[in-house]
């Protein structure tokens, strides 16, 4: 998949962006079904939430908010691409995305355990 | 001396791609291995000294032309201004024809899809002044000029085309080249064709399919910046629809 032509760091940002894009698509069924057992079956969510618990669980969500996160400042990154006046610094700002990526799912993640 | 001749009998091989309206393959070729040659030396070597029905394009030699482009090591050059030097990858050459467009035969592409584009793309001039009419007086310090000067230097190589994956998936997508063009002529006052090429590049061929990969602006040999033409023009057909809606 990845061909010689696409060794470029901004291919790498779309291939991010595009992962963390389908990732969170299916997540959020999931995540909202999950949501709906408050209503519908209370016992079965508060089973659910202490399997939560479990620190693999907690570094799958570590993972989960970095593709949160990387969608979110990967999405700004291309809105200011396409909205605002451009830029020569593109590099930049895709390595920005990741880094700010990272540096909230690290928090999450030191907050979680 | 003696170091040109142990650089001239020194050899390494090149993989090009045959075609003859068959599925292809890659065939090897020994040729010599210069310090000083581009790819398109190469090419023509094959073709000279080894075998004369490899087909190939290139007109200029210096650039300027954009015949020449091809897929070096796998990603699209103009040979004509590529070193061997600085893209062979242990003594290995494999050169193919340009992605994304038709193989006529061999290294040589059919390049109709790629200027068919351009014209559905509105990437074309329509005059709002007769030759009787005064010239339009234009600043070199106007924004807009210094927006269309950014976007002129294409040589329609269809290096761009290549290397966008958008092109590869849809076949609709006018690709950079077309739409680069585009948005230098979104910028030229004289031009009186601007709600239909705002039309046109906000189809679904258009600008709206860019992902932003910026491949074009990778491999550009002219470093023109299509992602940047692209982004303005998906400013300026979203700023369009809200004056069609008014």
């Amino acid at each position: 998949m990845i061909r010689p032509h696409r060794t470029h760091p901004l291919w790498f940002a779309f291939l991010l962006h595009r992962l963390s894009g389908l990732g969170l698509a299916l997540f959020l069924p999931l995540h909202f079904y999950m949501l709906s057992l408050a209503i519908s079956a209370p016992a079965r969510l508060d089973g659910f939430l202490r399997f939560t618990d479990l620190t693999i669980v907690k570094l799958a969500e570590y993972g989960l908010v970095f593709l949160l996160a990387a969608h979110l400042f990967g999405g700004l990154r291309l809105m200011a691409l396409e909205f605002l006046p451009w830029s020569p610094h593109q590099k930049t700002m895709a390595a920005l995305a990741v880094a700010f990526a990272f540096l909230v799912s690290t928090l999450f993640f030191l907050k979680a355990i | 001396m003696a170091n040109e001749t142990q650089t001239m009998t020194q050899s390494m091989t090149v993989s090009i791609w045959r075609e003859n309206g068959d599925d292809g393959r890659f065939e090897k070729y020994e040729v010599p291995a210069r310090e000083n040659q581009t790819v398109l030396d190469v090419v023509a070597y094959v073709q000279q000294h080894i075998d004369p029905t490899l087909s190939y394009r290139f007109a200029c030699r210096v650039g300027m032309c954009g015949s020449c482009a091809m897929m070096v090591n796998g990603s699209p050059r103009w040979t004509c201004r590529t070193h061997v030097s600085k893209v062979v990858a242990d003594d290995q050459l494999e050169v193919a024809p340009l992605r994304n467009l038709p193989v006529i035969k061999d290294l040589a592409t059919d390049m109709d899809p790629f200027f068919e584009k351009w014209v559905a793309a509105e990437a074309v001039f329509h005059p709002s002044k007769t030759r009787h009419d005064p010239m339009a007086a234009i600043t070199p310090d106007d924004p807009m000029r210094i927006a269309a000067s950014e976007a002129i230097e294409c040589i329609n190589c269809a290096v761009c085309y290549a290397a966008c994956d958008v092109v590869e998936s849809n076949p609709d997508y006018f690709g950079p080249a077309a739409l680069n063009r585009s948005w230098s002529l979104v910028n030229d006052i004289r031009d009186d064709g601007q709600d239909v090429r705002l039309a046109a590049v906000g189809s679904n061929g258009g600008c709206h399919n860019c992902h932003s990969q910026q491949g074009c602006v990778q491999y550009c040999p002219n470093e023109l910046n299509p992602t940047l033409s692209i982004a303005g023009l998906k400013r300026e057909t979203t700023k369009a629809l809200f004056r069609r809606s008014r």
